[in-house]
């Protein structure tokens, strides 16, 4: 009889019921990301703009000199605007081969035979770039909220942007939901991490550059709806209760955020399948 | 989780009259089958059906007619409590890209809902079994086809499943290779009490490992049952080749009730069912049809025969 037997065995231990394993696929996905040394250093860069503001906010609250730099509402929408940058190399960075490399290497049919939906896989992918995502917007931007009531030493200015909190909140999810859904959808298209990362790139700055050339031409912004990152910002300002820095009416910039957040969930539907049927 | 029982000896697939149609081509036909406990082979040239019978079976292809169940369940109204008890090794190369043989493995064990303990000691066990126990910690992308054979086994196999639907598991695997992977195949279904359904155009491959056989062509069944069942009753085969009009040979040796398929350009296999006679009402046709028999050895009815007449080749 051998020492240790090699040989197939039954399992009898226990089984989750399904429904949890997006969780398993969004674990093993944040895993992967964090093993990487220049995605650990994009992630810790992104910090910096929190430390600077942490600085603004203990000299504005210990030193009357300092009274200039005294945080405002519009402090924290600026913050998050600053953050624009990161959300977009993050969302190229860990998003692009979501899907493309599990399409390039077949592995959706392996998924999809286990016990899991197509939605779960879906919410798995989406949940990695929602957890980095929300580490450089809502993490930061609610921490330095708290910073400024610990460093003030008092509610005032809480009690006076009680708003502040669910803004910063619903803006920072519009901000990260957005990205998270039409580059997971672009995603879902090719086969190639690479090409998706630059479609992406490619489609926010032409929409901006075409944005950018019919307001020259006709001198109004009226026409910012064709920029996604325009409509963003002019959705976010609203949130912040701040003035909206385009003509366009911010309805129909929210209807056109929706509209991308509707059409990334269909191309997914249709993406997302376990076999390629070609007619 | 559910635990539904199925009778040991209920079949652990049934199709009635499933229709799957991709755009204009009808890839199943009004397919009524059913897949015995145990393994079976789901035999048929390419294009026949096979792998789109697989995948509406695990709910990647919705059929536009009919209904299919497994292992007693409806695969229309329970896919998920049927995909955790079943295991699927795909047709075409598949895995997760940047890990591990181990950690690939044990990653679909938690995707089936073992535990993450319990998932990595199932895949150090089943990567052994496989074969892959020295090559686990090395990254799937670099192994050879045979080993991403073996991984994709080694997957289906995790969770420990009732069923497993293997397709076309012996692709681009060396001859060496191929046996090994036909022992495992033979040991899961025969020893360790696993159900199987082995899709293959390989006959060999099925008859090797398999006890039950349904047949597909152009999108229908051609035979289904036991194996031995299925190549007949008693009777005789021979091995034959002759010179003349072969055409019109072959019509003689039909009309006395004998089975025949050719094999090669002159070579035929001849069925000669019991109280035919033998040998020698072979060589009286000939001799009455004016044909020179070349050669002429007793055989033994294989798979290929049956596939053969199943198929409605000559």
């Amino acid at each position: 009889m051998p020492i240790h037997d090699q040989s197939y065995r039954h399992y009898a231990g226990s089984k989750a019921a399904p429904g949890r394993s997006w969780t398993v696929i969004a674990w093993a996905g944040i895993k992967t990301m964090v093993k990487k040394r220049t995605f650990l250093g994009l992630l810790i860069f992104a910090w910096f703009p929190f430390i600077v503001r942490a600085v603004q906010l203990y000299i504005s609250a210990n030193f009357a000199q300092a009274a200039l730099f005294a945080p405002t509402a519009e402090t924290f929408r600026q913050f998050l605007e600053q953050q624009d940058f990161f959300v977009f190399v993050i969302t190229v960075y860990v998003g692009a081969g979501l899907i493309a490399n599990d399409r390039r290497a077949n592995a959706l049919q392996i998924y999809l035979s286990k016990p899991l939906m197509r939605s779960e896989y879906i919410a798995g992918k989406l949940a990695v770039l929602f957890v980095f995502l929300t580490l450089v917007t809502l993490v930061p931007a609610l921490l330095l909220l708290l910073l400024q009531v610990m460093f003030a030493g008092s509610f005032a200015f809480m009690q006076k942007n009680l708003f502040l909190f669910p803004a910063i909140t619903v803006a920072s999810m519009v901000q990260v939901l957005l990205a998270s859904f039409t580059m997971l959808a672009l995603s879902s298209l090719s086969n190639s991490a690479r090409y998706v990362g630059i479609l992406y790139v490619g489609i926010t700055f032409f929409t901006s550059a075409i944005y950018g050339a019919l307001y020259a031409i006709t001198g109004s912004s009226r026409v910012s709806w064709i920029s996604i990152s325009a409509n963003l910002s002019q959705v976010v300002d609203v949130i912040f209760r701040l003035k909206p820095r385009y003509a366009t009416p911010w309805p129909v910039s929210l209807l056109v955020i929706i509209g991308l957040l509707v059409l990334s969930t269909s191309v997914l539907e249709r993406r997302v399948r376990g076999v390629e049927v070609v007619t | 989780m559910d635990v539904s029982v199925t009778p040991a000896t209920a079949p652990v697939v049934q199709l009635d009259a499933v229709t799957v149609i991709y755009g204009k081509n009808r890839a199943l036909k009004n397919v009524t089958a059913t897949f015995a406990r145990g393994a079976v082979g789901l035999l048929g040239p390419n294009g026949a059906g096979k792998s789109t019978m697989l995948k509406s079976l695990l709910g990647f292809v919705k059929p536009d007619e009919g209904r299919m169940s497994v292992l007693g369940m409806n695969v229309a109204h329970d896919p998920l409590k049927i995909r955790a008890r079943i295991g699927y090794m795909p047709e075409s190369d598949a895995h997760i890209p940047g890990m591990n043989a181990v950690s690939f493995v044990a990653y679909c064990g938690e995707l089936a809902g073992l535990p993450a303990v319990d998932a990595m000691q199932r895949a150090h066990e089943v990567l052994y079994y496989v074969g892959l126990g020295e090559a686990r910690y090395r990254n799937v992308e670099t192994y050879s086809t045979g080993m991403k054979q073996r991984i994709k086994l080694a997957q289906a196999l995790v969770h420990d499943p009732d069923l497993l639907f293997l397709d076309e598991p012996t692709n681009g695997m060396d001859p060496k290779g191929r046996d090994e992977m036909l022992e495992l195949v033979r040991d899961l279904g025969h020893n360790k009490g696993v159900s199987l359904i082995l899709s293959s155009h390989l006959l060999p491959d099925v008859e090797y490992t398999c006890d039950d056989v349904v047949v597909m062509d152009k999108g229908q069944v051609a035979a289904q049952g036991p194996i031995n069942e299925l190549k007949g009753p008693a009777g005789r085969v021979f091995e034959l080749r002759v010179k003349g009009d072969l055409r019109g040979f072959i019509d003689v040796l039909a009309s006395e009730g004998m089975d025949v398929h050719a094999t090669d350009e002159d070579v035929m296999r001849v069925f000669v069912p019991a109280g035919a006679g033998d040998q020698k009402a072979i060589f009286a046709a000939a001799s009455r049809f004016g044909a020179q028999v070349r050669h002429l050895r007793p055989s033994v009815p294989t798979l290929e025969d049956v596939f053969a007449k199943a198929v409605g080749e000559e």
